[in-house]
């Protein structure tokens, strides 16, 4: 070898020692600076020493000492840093400082313009008391272009794909508003609820940024709306207390912010608050990264206790399900739950891994949700001609039968997993591209329901 | 002969603050001035220097700045601080009672002990 190659071998082997180190938590970025610092003085007078570079990066090595013995007194003297800081702008200096602070300006500039999008009408004498409708029907609008714009803005995606999701915006905006829906009907509620879910689709595509097209890609957005979903919850509770410190302050001076509450703070820190989560998401993936696996490993086997107990009930006791109205409704958000449990220890576990206690108990869940599902199916089928086909019920069936084709396909694919005859990759491919099907399923209602339901 | 690791642990912040009050100095070349002070009898394992470091700066002894190092890289640079210098003159002070009182058990049990190479091994421990 030529001195170059020494140098590029010697480069080589530095960057994986630092790879190394900068996995521990309690060493930071800094401190590997100037470890690495020593390292290379060493090495550098061990080579002058007139050894080769090879043994001289070994000697050194060994000298700094046993890295498991040195990262324990890092955290030692750093405990705090095992308890990962929500800090937003890097504290290592540097380049990338620069970088997250732009981040940080755009997204907060974001949210701010989404708490102000939602003012907007208000100029055209629209206002959130007397026009509920109008702004139920379009809050999905107010803020999901504002954060595609700003996965658009991140991932710089091409300029074609940007018009498709304007356009998809676009066409959104024009279904909300054009369809002379009766007043308080279900098909107008209907189209309130289902066009943010279609939208989310256009949020995936800017999000995954042309790795739209990859399982890792949606995975990646599936993980992205857990940790978004639960950093909103977060931040709404936050603010919750917030507001309630700010009605009670102001009161005991006499000041009623009951209606600034109601028409202000309430829907644009709703708004706001969603492009501020998702940014914290992106920002500090690695914060809370395992929040949403932790829950679902919490509540996997709750839940499937909870329904085998269920199911054991009724077959016990004999007991017919009663079709009340929201009885549909309910059985679909077990279900949705379900699949969010089975998403989250889908997207958290390691593919590579053999079947476990946990896969097992995931099966039951599944199974036993299946299961509850089908005897209300099977209950409100013998009498759906009795009540008639409204559009709130078929689109809950219509929910019903999406999710339970999603887990039940699940089910076999986790079934053939467990008995090594298929993949855990091949639950994942189904599960990211079952995510078109919510979507098309979401823009059908929003679209397709209510001329077919003559607007009521 | 290897000094215990215990008496590493209990010398070290009396040397690190010694030798950065003969001057702004930063980790390898603290090591080096280690070994040389010591004859190459106090042997540290290299990367523990800065977690001592570290903790000298939480306590207020030290402070630390980043620097370019005419190498090109980034080295930082520790220098004592007024409050590290009375911590120092406070260890100096217990060093040396601690010295004074194995020097006289030494002397009174001299007799007694075959000493091949001298048991007391590193005078500069104890003379900081």
């Amino acid at each position: 070898m030529t001195a170059p190659d020494h140098a590029a071998a010697l480069e080589q082997q530095i960057d994986q020692w630092r790879s190394y180190l900068l996995r521990r938590q309690a060493i930071h970025s800094v401190d590997v600076v100037e470890l690495e610092d020593h390292l290379r003085e060493q090495i550098a007078l061990l080579v002058d020493a007139g050894l080769s570079t090879d043994e001289a990066f070994l000697v050194a090595v060994k000298r700094m000492g046993d890295l498991d013995a040195l990262s324990r007194e890092f955290a030692r003297e750093h405990s705090d840093r095992l308890w990962k800081q929500l800090v937003v702008v890097g504290t290592d200096p540097g380049e990338r400082g620069s970088g997250a602070r732009t981040d940080t300006i755009v997204a907060i500039a974001l949210a701010v313009a989404a708490a102000a999008f939602v003012k907007v009408p208000a100029l055209f004498g629209l206002d959130l008391d007397g026009d509920t409708s109008f702004y139920a029907r379009n809050a999905g609008l107010f803020v999901l272009p504002l954060l595609t714009g700003y996965f658009v803005w991140k991932r710089r995606l091409r300029a074609s794909t940007a018009l498709w999701l304007a356009a998809a915006f676009v066409a959104a905006a024009v279904f909300a508003n054009v369809y002379p829906f009766a007043s308080g009907g279900s098909t107008e509620a209907l189209t309130a609820l289902h066009l943010p879910i279609a939208l989310w689709l256009a949020v995936g595509v800017a999000y995954a940024g042309g790795r739209w097209r990859q399982v890792a890609g949606r995975m990646d957005f599936i993980r992205f709306s857990g940790e978004l979903f639960i950093y909103y919850v977060l931040i709404a509770l936050g603010g919750g207390v917030l507001l309630a410190f700010m009605m009670m302050i102001f009161q005991a001076i006499g000041i009623d912010l009951e209606p600034v509450f109601q028409s202000w703070l309430l829907p644009c820190g709703a708004a706001g608050g969603l492009v501020v989560a998702a940014w914290l998401v992106e920002a500090k993936q690695s914060v809370i990264e395992n929040m949403a696996p932790v829950l679902t490993r919490l509540f996997t086997p709750l839940f499937a206790a909870m329904l085998l107990i269920f199911l054991g009930t009724v077959l016990w006791t004999g007991r017919g399900v009663d079709i009340e109205r929201q009885v549909l409704i309910a059985f679909d958000l077990l279900l949705v739950v379900v699949l969010g449990l089975l998403l989250y220890s889908v997207s958290a576990r390691d593919q590579s891994a053999p079947p476990g206690l946990f896969d097992v108990v995931q099966v039951v869940l599944v199974v036993s949700a299946l299961a509850a599902d089908a005897i209300a199916l099977w209950a409100i089928a013998a009498r759906i001609t009795e009540f008639g086909f409204t559009p709130n019920r078929v689109a809950a069936l219509g929910e019903n039968v999406v999710l339970l084709v999603n887990l039940a396909w699940s089910a076999l694919l986790y079934i053939r997993f467990l008995r090594k005859r298929g993949s855990f990759a091949a639950i994942e491919r189904w599960q990211t591209e079952y995510v078109h099907v919510y979507a098309v399923w979401a823009a059908v209602v929003v679209l397709v329901f209510p001329p077919l339901f003559a607007y009521i | 002969m290897e000094i215990s690791k215990d008496l590493v642990a209990a010398s070290s912040t009396p040397i690190v603050l010694a030798i950065l009050a003969e001057g702004d100095s930063y980790g390898y070349a603290i090591l080096q001035r280690v070994r040389e002070l010591s004859g190459g009898r106090l042997e540290w394992t290299d990367g523990m220097l800065y977690p001592v470091l570290h903790r000298l700066g939480r306590l207020g002894y030290v402070e630390s700045r980043w620097e370019v190092a005419e190498t090109g890289r980034r080295r930082k640079y520790y220098r004592i601080t007024s409050e590290g210098q009375t911590q120092l003159e406070e260890n100096r002070r217990q060093w040396q009672a601690v010295d004074a009182t194995l020097r006289g058990i030494w002397r009174a049990v001299s007799v007694s002990i075959p000493v091949g190479e001298p048991v007391w091994g590193a005078p500069s421990v104890g003379a900081v």
